[in-house]
């Protein structure tokens, strides 16, 4: 299991993935996280501060982007570093099938001590949601 | 008004042990959706050479977003909440966040900068364990939008 770094090169793809992010999904996360903030799961509210619909919580779309890079390396204690930067929300509209963050990453820099720079891009409808979204990871 | 520049560099006191549960990763791992068998399965974990089931990486903010409540709700600062926005998020990880960790956040404001009109705050949790060994940075900065932006 895990990913050795002789095998990496930069510009090595991980597997791109798809999440799924509905109403539920957000009043879970809420309840998981302890982030109540009604902008994500009360539309009246979303709406009368100037938001286009209720939005997910930024760090869920972070903690889904991430999810790309650890289920690359198998064990998620080898990202020893993480950030993003949360540059547009991701409006999730009240219907079954929700909104889809599409996420991607790739190897961008080889470092020291077998790590790795990886750069993510999350988008929704094409457009960005994450910018500087890197991770450093230890490889093998 | 904006930000008093004078709080950079305050730091306030530890916060109270956070103790994570087995229950609780499992249940945040799945309101992320990720069936990853180290935050769930002991045994997976162990395989991993973990001692006990590990956190998602992005946990730690149930903790330090609750420590940051200090700084947002300090009424020297005078934050206004209903206008902030999360900007960037940043975490720095010495280990793993695990199952029977009792942790302490000790929450400081790195910097107070204004940009085109709005408050940017950058507040750094830094996570240590019982023994106080440190486990997790969390670096985050929040955005207070301008008043004069309403209606925009």
């Amino acid at each position: 299991m895990g990913i050795n770094f002789d095998e990496v090169e930069v510009g090595t793809e991980l597997p791109a993935q798809s999440f799924r992010v509905t109403r539920a999904t957000l009043v879970r996360y809420a309840g998981a996280s302890g982030d109540f903030n009604p902008i994500h799961w009360n539309e009246k509210f979303a709406l009368e501060v100037g938001l286009p619909d209720v939005i997910a919580h930024g760090m869920f779309t972070m903690a889904e982007a991430a999810r790309v890079v650890t289920d690359w390396i198998g064990d998620p204690a080898a990202v020893v570093d993480y950030g993003v930067r949360f540059t547009r929300p991701v409006p999730v509209p009240n219907d079954e099938d929700g909104s889809v963050i599409e996420v991607s990453g790739k190897v961008a820099a080889l470092l020291d001590d077998r790590r790795v720079r990886v750069d993510l891009l999350a988008t929704y409808g094409g457009q960005k949601v994450l910018g500087m979204s890197r991770a450093v990871v230890q490889l093998g | 008004m904006p930000l008093d520049p004078s709080f950079i560099g305050r730091t306030y006191p530890p916060t109270e042990p956070y103790e994570v549960g087995r229950e609780k990763i499992r249940e945040f791992a799945e309101a992320i959706g990720d069936a990853n068998p180290a935050y769930s399965d002991p045994e997976a974990a162990k395989a991993f050479g973990h001692p006990d089931v590990i956190a998602p990486p992005t946990f730690p903010f149930v903790i330090t977003y609750g420590a940051a409540g200090q700084v947002v709700n300090d009424p020297e600062l005078g934050l206004d909440y209903s206008r902030v926005v999360h900007g960037d998020q940043k975490f720095t990880y010495t280990r793993p966040v695990r199952a029977g960790d009792r942790l302490t956040v000790t929450v400081s404001i790195e910097a107070i900068k204004s940009l085109a009109g709005n408050d940017v705050l950058t507040v750094r949790g830094e996570v240590h364990d019982e023994s106080g060994e440190h486990v997790v940075t969390s670096v985050m900065s929040l955005v207070a939008r301008a008043a004069d932006e309403e209606g925009k």
